[in-house]
């Protein structure tokens, strides 16, 4: 009952259900029903499925001749993936990639945003068409494109870079987590900065005004009063890439064929859980590194969630 | 801070002391310096954002040696058509069947997802129920598991029912958008007044006709919006096909791709196909992103809002 006491406003002018009506409220879970459904095959059956998978066992009895049964084998595949250094080392990895790769991606996404929202900036609706046209392209498209440049014979990149002094090897154990960092930011820079460009359109004009009148160049404005508005969108933004870097697969399973000895099949827990499953046909084990990688990625989105509530309740405490 | 940017701040003590009635316009002067600087950051995006897209333009027009032979970003020889000839016959023309795959399981798992969306969205938004805040919290908590760290359960979920290897193995959990349920609440709660839901109930109609009547026309432009968004990300989606197809009439474009590009140590050739298909996969999703660019927008606007 505590949920209708938690329901929003703009609900409150729909009149109580009289017994009447009460009687006909069908409609309710007929309209939820599709979605319903889908969502308990797509959610909540793997992750319960999974669950179950990883914590029992088959048991052979006997030689084996008399078939099998489920049997709880308690978690002793979460603990094997937590002393399992190619578990261990995968998630490192990502952790590694997300706290390059989330700030990157964040600070240019909010220069471009800033930049495009100015009154500097002419050709908006050019430009911002022409940042996103990135985010088109399949994840995999883009991965096999960024390969071929990062190939010294496909593409004069390298060749470029060494004229300028800067000699890389894209795919050496070194360098291969910043060229992945490099295709995540081509592929979702745009995007995100056009999300901020068009959450800043929502300040008010007003405000902005009484700013300038106030002597706040464009900068201090940016800062003081553009970037603080924006902050629900630039969680959004944050959120998202923490759970993508997470989740990386794609790319390195295209750089293991040019990087195979740097990118080896556990690179990260998602690659880890593929080859268990369809490499060793270890399917509990595999079952239980998803499900803690879903874990992780739950747990840093809700720490992000407070940790900028946090900050939103303080900074607002400081203003009055 | 304020100090890089001088040039605004003179003109502040004036106009303060002659407050004009009307707002000024928006357009301050700026320093030469100031543009200079915006247009170069500008610019520089720009080309980083274009750079592999024109390797991939002049790439397509190469036969195989000068892929390798020739500098990547410079003409030569003109051989599209020859291409695009040979990646339609390949393997018995298996690459316009993924085409048409990646195009029914994006529209086919956008149309069904967006409308189950819409439909539980407008629920959420319009009627109160016990339980409901409870539900809805399920759902938003669907939006932050990673859609990977599920694939390996879903193929053992669907090897259990032996379904994989079928096209609903991916239709189906793909037609699942709780973002979309979280869009929908919102537009819901944003464009249908209750009146006009109360006038519909005083006209007679039923609570479901008066969602397919009222609700879903005024939710139109928004539903729109998600249909578009979950169709993107349908036909970016690699990682599920992967796991659960087999049999190659049922792949994707990009898991076909993928496919080929894995046995170029095979057949060398395949690398040209995997360039020029690579091409023409993305042509689909330019054309449907240029056509209906507004409805781009306004997705982020409601996306990044709330």
């Amino acid at each position: 009952m505590s949920a209708l006491t938690a329901s929003p406003p703009q609900a409150a002018s729909v009149p109580a259900p009289t017994r009447a009506r009460a009687r006909r409220r069908l409609h309710i879970p007929l309209l939820l029903a599709p979605f319903a459904l889908l969502f308990v095959i797509a959610f909540v059956a793997p992750l319960v499925y999974g669950l179950v998978l990883s914590l029992f066992r088959e048991r052979f009895t006997g030689l084996g001749w008399n078939g099998s049964h489920l049997a709880f084998a308690g978690f002793h595949d979460y603990a094997r993936a937590l002393q399992d250094s190619r578990f261990l080392d995968g998630l490192g990895r990502v952790l590694l990639y997300a706290v390059i790769d989330v700030p990157l991606m964040l600070a240019v996404s909010l220069v471009l945003a800033l930049l495009l929202d100015s009154a500097l900036t002419t050709a908006r609706r050019f430009f911002q068409a022409l940042l996103l046209l990135p985010h088109f392209v399949p994840g995999l498209i883009a991965a096999l494109i960024w390969v071929y440049l990062y190939t010294p014979g496909l593409s004069p990149l390298t060749s470029w870079l060494g004229d300028i002094g800067l000699h890389v090897n894209f795919f050496s154990s070194g360098s291969v987590l910043g060229s992945i960092v490099n295709i995540s930011l081509w592929q979702w820079i745009g995007y995100n900065s056009v999300l901020l460009y068009v959450a800043l359109q929502s300040v008010s004009p007003s405000v902005l005004e009484a700013a300038r009148l106030d002597g706040a160049g464009e900068i201090r404005t940016a800062l003081s009063i553009k970037v603080p508005h924006i902050r629900p969108a630039l969680v959004v933004s944050g959120l998202f890439t923490i759970i993508g870097s997470l989740q990386l697969f794609t790319e390195p399973k295209i750089l293991q064929g040019s990087a195979g000895s740097t990118v080896t099949a556990s690179w990260t827990p998602n690659l880890l859980a593929f080859s268990e499953a369809f490499n060793s046909n270890d399917y509990s084990y595999a079952a239980a590194v998803s499900l803690l990688l879903a874990a992780v990625a739950g747990v840093l989105s809700l720490l992000a969630m407070k940790l900028v509530g946090r900050v939103d309740r303080s900074s607002q405490e400081a203003d009055s | 801070m304020t100090t890089l940017n001088p040039p605004a701040r003179p003109s502040a003590p004036s106009s303060r002391a002659v407050r004009p009635a009307r707002p000024a316009p928006r357009r301050v002067r700026h320093s030469p310096l100031g543009r200079g600087l915006n247009l170069g950051v500008c610019a520089v995006a720009g080309l980083y954002t274009l750079l592999p897209l024109v390797w991939l333009l002049f790439a397509i027009t190469k036969t195989l040696p000068d892929l390798y032979g020739s500098n990547g970003f410079a003409p030569s020889g003109f051989h599209l058509w020859a291409n695009l000839r040979d990646l339609f016959a390949q393997d018995g023309g298996v690459y316009p069947r993924w085409l048409l795959n990646s195009v029914l399981y994006a529209g086919a798992g956008a149309g069904l997802g967006t409308l189950a969306s819409v439909m539980a969205g407008y629920t959420f938004a319009k009627y109160r129920f016990p339980g409901r805040e409870k539900l809805y919290g399920l759902v938003v908590a669907g939006v932050l598991v990673p859609g990977t760290a599920l694939a390996v359960p879903l193929y053992l979920l669907f090897s259990g029912v032996h379904l994989t290897n079928t096209v609903w193995s991916v239709l189906i959990p793909v037609a699942a958008n709780p973002f979309g349920v979280y869009l929908a609440r919102v537009y819901a709660a944003g464009s249908i007044p209750d009146e006009l839901l109360e006038a519909a109930r005083v006209d007679g109609a039923g609570e479901l006709r008066t969602f397919f009547t009222v609700g879903l026309r005024l939710m139109g432009p928004g539903a729109l919006t998600i249909f578009l968004m979950q169709f993107v990300s349908i036909w970016n989606n690699f990682f599920l096909p992967l796991v659960m197809l087999t049999d190659s009439r049922l792949f994707t474009t990009s898991l076909g791709l993928f496919t080929w590009n894995s046995s170029t140590s095979q057949n060398p050739d395949y690398l040209r196909m995997v360039v020029v298909g690579s091409a023409v996969s993305v042509v689909p999703l330019l054309i449907l992103f240029l056509t209906l660019q507004r409805w781009w927008r306004r997705g982020l606007a409601e996306g990044g809002l709330r």
